[in-house]
């Protein structure tokens, strides 16, 4: 089939792809945009490994059509964040580190989209309960881990927010 | 230190062993960068894809490649499994590869394989295996393998001396590693002669010479990488046929990487499985609990291989015990090595057994598996400091309740069970079998000594001393008596010249440095919905000795893991076939369930250590906390519900069912 | 997925004219959820794919006392569980969107989709076909592990069960469906847009291939009403349920004026059960007419051989639908 030339909002910038319409997101991500960090888990949005966030909510690129978030005539398009897009001033963001910290990852496959789901998630709601946490996360598997450490990770990284706040406010 | 003597250092002088250390490769996970094989894309790079035979049991009859071979974008088409191959091209489980296709993208490479023309003949199949075989017909059928009867001491007696006995089933089904990053491989030949293969594997080490063999090359020839693997858990230690087949599919297509990933249903279909073990059990012991006999009459499949034997009681010295095994055939995917391969299902079939036994004879299984603690020889001490360990993190002395009266329904119950696990393995040099520490941090351990020992011969001269007088301590080499004479590490490596150290460790086995052979206590407390049969996990305790811990966090994140694990195939997993069409209906992840966040409830892990512990060197410990979850959310349920559910998982219909059959036999079982 | 052509138009009338006169020519892309993941199984593959996503008119939320709520038909699981209006005047309706599936998938799944979404039957998705019937002709379903497939309307051929679990909770507040196709629009009663397919070559809705799902309307409840929504699933989310039952009760007072229960998960199309309806008319709420009106719900219910718990399933999803709506549950 022909390729059409799309224009994504990646991480901030605009990319331009040549791509079949048939192409789902995550695909386009990882192979025409180099950006393999959303994995590819399941095959049929079971697993949450392909969380991308869209316009800040997380979404799962392996059930959408690039094209169909692309840029409109009007130049107007979501914007697309992924792993690679959350490290924050060239540092990593605070769960990034947390999530190495305590244990948060073994096989580390399932653990951009967690990463992704938990970022949407605190920036809706900074002090989420641990209800919060389980109910945001119940759309990722991991079959590693147990998510026990993963709480913890997540709770140290909010810890690290607020002192991130508090010390802005000095 | 003498020459050819390792050991660990002395509790009071471990600076790194036994510290809680972040994962060194934590942040390349968590920032996205690490690259897992099904992310490489390569310059050039080719799709591969593949016909799979639909039919259970099948022979190859014909092969018609012409209308894919001519399809623009195809750059290779190459039969793995035609007429000629294996007995006659037969087939022996739904799935399997028949051709392999490369082509410019995915979307191609699947219309190719559409096109592709197969003729098969059909076979006659078997794809269940949960029905008791009847032991005469198995005998004389090609469908089972019989195992001969085993007796050991005078089960007759015994069990005419018991003055308790109970009977029943137990088991659990098929089940699939269900790794989150697919089996598969990228294969390109840099030149004729030599195959570079990416491939998501455990086994780095060893993959290139099985793949070197398969296609008749020399295994120097081979040059294998991965930095990293999105699970394993067993199933990728060895050579796949999709494997070979994106090696030579390269090679066609003249040597451009080829990649050739499976898709989630394949995966579950095909790459894997964990056996089925079936058993009938009776049981016998006097009133005072001592266990006198066991007999068991057990059954199972891992796919066309039927199973030989299961080692069941497992971990229990039963002194008289009479058994019987009949393994089936079943034409479906294999099985592979699942974490901790047979235990854990051992354990569900011999821990279910005894904790009816023990609640028969109205005993707590915390009481009866002291008073029998002499039968876990030579475990009996580990084990019997873990329960008391357990207990005390479970609180299970102060909560335990007798099993519930299914009357009351409506209610749900909470209840706790405890379990036992043992492990013990040979070392290994792929990441499996619970050897990666053992393996790794010995042969680590061991090269760094040697390395140390280098250095500080070189150094001595330098500061007018003898090796022997010398020590390496805070980032400096120094006379041990007199800290002033010292050298910087910097320092000291400067004395090598232009020549380095290169030092290899071997790890030649058991030793000074590792054993094996651990033992783990579990318990469980649960509560079970009535009236709907859902289970759900409060808590679970996980007391786990694997001698000498290298590194808290990471054994304990294992254990975690193994508990999880635990989890989802008591609650949820199983490999459903259908008998008609001879293929699995769940080969999806909604429909193969595996736990959620929600689902997993508080888990304590305690990891036994220090003196006592630490002697014993280390151990591995990737496989032994998966043996008793399972067992032990089985007797949790029992508990609560007064009733035994016989076979994994514990699914609603499962629970309703055996709450069902207990009303209509009036009350408990 | 195979090759398609991609078209996004701007209007309903485009819209409609670039769908097929027979299923299988072009499908409609709202969320995709659904529809992807059929095309990735090939199940379906359309010649075209049509993405309605920019017609501005399938958009937003209204709420008028008269007509009720309008939803369009693009609205999100996630925007209908979290609207204010949603949550004031059919507070039932967001808890079910909001138990729906994963966060993720919530956020796309349009409530237009979710009402197309074709069977989960592990035979059809597959390839088996929508009847899942063998060579000879006789059902895969009743000669093989069919403990998902349905309790109650199966006397087949159709034995797959209704995957939305949002349809029953807006068929209980009596919902219609407004659709758009080549001769304009048509509105019908929510219920009636569920259909029980007899061959192959039907699908599970009175939709045609070139109509599309403009919105859905529910009607405000009376005041006092009593509305409650339960699902049994094993796992605490993300997990397809085994029976839900969507409760609301018409109260005079104490006493249940009138009731509409609806289940999913039980029948081919989502399953109103005027017995158990009727079982609660006149009567006050207690455990044990919750229970006759669970009892009443699955009096009918037949096992196929493997799913004889989902008629215990089903009964204790409406007994506690009930008995949660009259402890002021989700209204």
């Amino acid at each position: 089939m022909k390729k059409e030339l799309i224009e994504l909002r990646v991480n901030g910038r605009s990319r331009e792809v040549a791509i079949e319409p048939a192409k789902l997101l995550l695909d386009t991500l990882r192979e025409d945009l180099q950006l393999t960090g959303s994995k590819r888990g399941c095959d049929d949005s079971s697993c949450g490994a392909c969380t991308v966030l869209v316009d800040g909510t997380p979404m799962l690129s392996c059930t959408m059509i690039a094209a169909s978030i692309s840029v409109d005539d009007e130049g107007h398009a979501p914007e697309i964040t992924t792993i690679e897009g959350v490290a924050e001033h060239g540092a990593m963001a605070a769960i990034q580190k947390a999530y190495g910290d305590w244990g948060g990852a073994q096989c580390g496959y399932c653990t951009p989209g967690f990463i992704m789901t938990v970022k949407a998630l605190l920036e809706r709601n900074p002090e989420p309960s641990d209800e919060d946490i389980r109910h945001a996360l119940s759309g990722n598997l991991c079959r590693c881990t147990g998510y026990t450490q993963m709480y913890q990770a997540i709770k140290a990284a909010i810890r690290a927010e607020q002192q991130g706040i508090a010390a802005a406010r000095r | 230190m003498a020459e050819n003597t390792y050991q660990w250092p002395d509790a009071s002088k471990r600076k790194l062993i036994g510290k809680r250390m972040n994962r060194v490769d934590g942040p390349v996970k968590a920032s996205g960068r690490a690259k897992y094989t099904y992310d490489l894309v390569r310059p050039n790079m080719l799709y591969g894809d593949s016909v799979k035979c639909p039919y259970a049991h099948a022979r190859v009859k014909s092969i018609d490649t012409s209308a894919a071979e001519k399809m623009p974008g195809v750059k290779a088409v190459h039969v793995i499994h035609g007429p000629d191959d294996g007995a006659k091209g037969e087939v022996f489980w739904a799935g399997t590869d028949i051709v392999a296709v490369a082509a410019v993208d995915e979307p191609t490479a699947r219309d190719a394989v559409r096109a592709i023309k197969v003729e098969y003949e059909q076979l006659p199949h078997l794809v269940l295996n949960d029905k008791e075989p009847n032991l005469a017909e198995a005998e004389k059928s090609e469908l089972y393998k019989v195992a001969s009867k085993e007796t050991v001491g005078d089960p007759n007696s015994a069990f005419q001396q018991s003055e308790v006995t109970h009977e029943g089933y137990y088991g659990s089904p098929v089940i699939t590693h269900c790794c989150l990053e697919t089996h598969g491989s990228v294969a390109e030949w840099p030149d004729k002669d030599h195959l570079f293969l990416h491939i998501s594997t455990q086994n780095v080490p060893g993959i290139g010479e099985q793949v070197a063999k398969a296609i008749d090359m020399p295994a120097s020839n081979v040059h294998v990488h991965q930095d990293h693997v999105g699970g394993g858990f067993g199933s990728k230690l060895g050579l796949d046929p999709w494997g070979v087949a994106a090696a030579q599919l390269s090679k066609k297509a003249g040597g451009v990487p080829v990649k050739m990933m499976l898709n989630r249903a394949t995966e579950l279909e095909t790459a894997g499985c964990r056996p089925s073990a079936y058993a009938r059990v009776k049981v016998g012991a006097k009133k005072d609990g001592t266990l006198l006999a066991w007999e068991s009459y057990a059954w199972g499949s891992g796919g066309p291989g039927a199973p030989g034997s299961l080692a069941i009681p497992y971990v229990w010295k039963v002194p008289n015990q009479q058994k019987q095994y009949v393994g089936v055939v079943n034409h479906i995917g294999p099985s592979r090595a699942w974490r901790a391969p047979n235990h854990p299902q051992m354990c569900v079939i011999t821990m279910g057994a005894l904790d009816d036994l023990a609640a028969k004879l109205g005993m707590d299984t915390f009481d009866f598996v002291k008073k029998n603690i002499d039968l876990l020889d030579p475990r009996s001490k580990i084990y019997s400091e873990e329960l008391d360990v357990a207990n005390d993190l479970m609180q299970w002395k102060a909560r335990w309740h007798p099993r519930g009266d299914s009357d009351t329904l409506g209610i749900p119950m909470e209840a706790i069970s405890l379990q036992i696990g043992d492990n013990q393995y040979p070392p290994d040099s792929a990441s499996g079998g619970s050897s990666t520490i053992g393996g790794v941090s010995s042969a680590t351990f061991r090269a760094a000594t040697d390395a140390k020992r280098q250095l500080i011969a070189k150094v001595a001269p330098a500061l007018n001393a003898q090796p022997a007088d010398l020590e390496v301590a805070d980032g400096r080499v120094r006379v041990a008596s007199d800290a002033s004479r010292s050298l910087s590490w910097k320092e000291a490596c400067s004395k090598l010249g232009a020549q380095t150290l290169t030092v290899r460790g071997t790890n030649p086995g058991e030793g000074d440095l590792t054993n094996s052979g651990v033992g783990g206590v579990q318990m469980a407390d649960v509560s079970v919905d009535t009236e709907t049969g859902i289970v759900k996990i409060n808590k679970m305790v996980a007391v786990q000795d694997c001698g000498l811990v290298i590194s808290p966090k990471q054994a304990e994140s294992q254990v975690l893991g193994a508990m999880i694990m635990g989890v989802s195939y008591a609650l949820y997993e199983e490999k459903v076939m259908d008998q008609t069409t001879g293929t699995m209906l769940n080969t999806n992840m909604d429909n193969y369930r595996l736990a959620g966040i929600g689902d997993v409830g508080e888990l304590v892990v305690r990891l036994m250590t220090g003196p006592g512990y630490d002697e014993r060197g280390v151990i591995g410990i990737g496989e032994p906390p998966t043996v008793s979850p399972g067992a032990a959310i089985s007797n949790a349920v029992a508990n609560a519900i007064g009733v035994r559910v016989p076979f994994l998982p514990l699914t609603p219909d499962r629970v309703l069912e055996a709450l069902e059959k207990a009303q209509g036999e009036g009350g408990r079982a | 997925m195979r090759a398609f052509e991609y078209a996004s138009p701007k209007q309903k009338q485009q819209a409609v004219g670039l769908l097929g006169q027979q299923w299988g020519d072009a499908e409609v892309l709202a969320g995709g959820s659904d529809l992807l993941a059929l095309m990735k199984d090939d199940i379906v593959h359309p010649k075209r794919l049509v993405n309605v996503k920019e017609l501005p008119e399938l958009r937003g939320i209204t709420f008028n006392a008269s007509r009720g709520l309008r939803i369009g038909s693009l609205m999100t699981l996630s925007e209908i569980s979290e609207d204010a209006q949603v949550k004031e005047h059919h507070p039932m309706l967001a808890h079910a969107a909001g138990e729906a599936a994963s966060p993720q998938i919530r956020n796309v799944a349009t409530i237009g989709g979710n009402m197309c979404q074709r069977p989960r039957c592990w035979w059809f998705r597959n390839g088996f076909g929508l009847l899942a019937t063998a060579p000879d002709g006789k059902s895969l379903v009743l000669q093989g592990d069919n403990r998902y497939h349905a309790i109650l309307g199966n006397d087949g051929p159709a034995y797959f069960v209704s995957p939305s679990s949002l349809a029953p909770a807006l068929i209980a507040y009596n919902a219609r469906i407004r659709l758009f196709g080549p001769k304009g629009p048509r509105e019908i009663p929510l219920e009636k847009f569920f259909v029980i397919p007899k061959s192959e070559n039907e699908r599970e809705h009175d939709l045609r291939p070139n109509e599309i799902v403009t919105d859905v309307i529910v009607p405000a409840p009376p005041s006092g009403v009593k509305a409650s929504h339960y699902e049994v699933r094993q796992k605490a989310a993300f997990d397809w349920p085994y029976a839900t039952a969507s409760v609301v009760l018409d109260m005079n007072g104490d006493t249940v004026r009138s009731a509409r229960v609806v289940m999913s998960h039980v029948a081919p199309i989502p399953w109103v059960s005027n017995e158990a309806a009727q079982a609660l008319a006149g009567k006050t709420i207690s455990e044990q007419t919750a229970d006759a009106a669970g009892a009443a719900a699955v009096a009918n219910a037949k096992s196929l051989g493997r799913n004889k718990y989902k008629i215990k399933l089903a009964h204790v999803a409406v007994k506690r639908a009930v008995l949660q709506a009259a402890k002021g549950g989700q209204a």
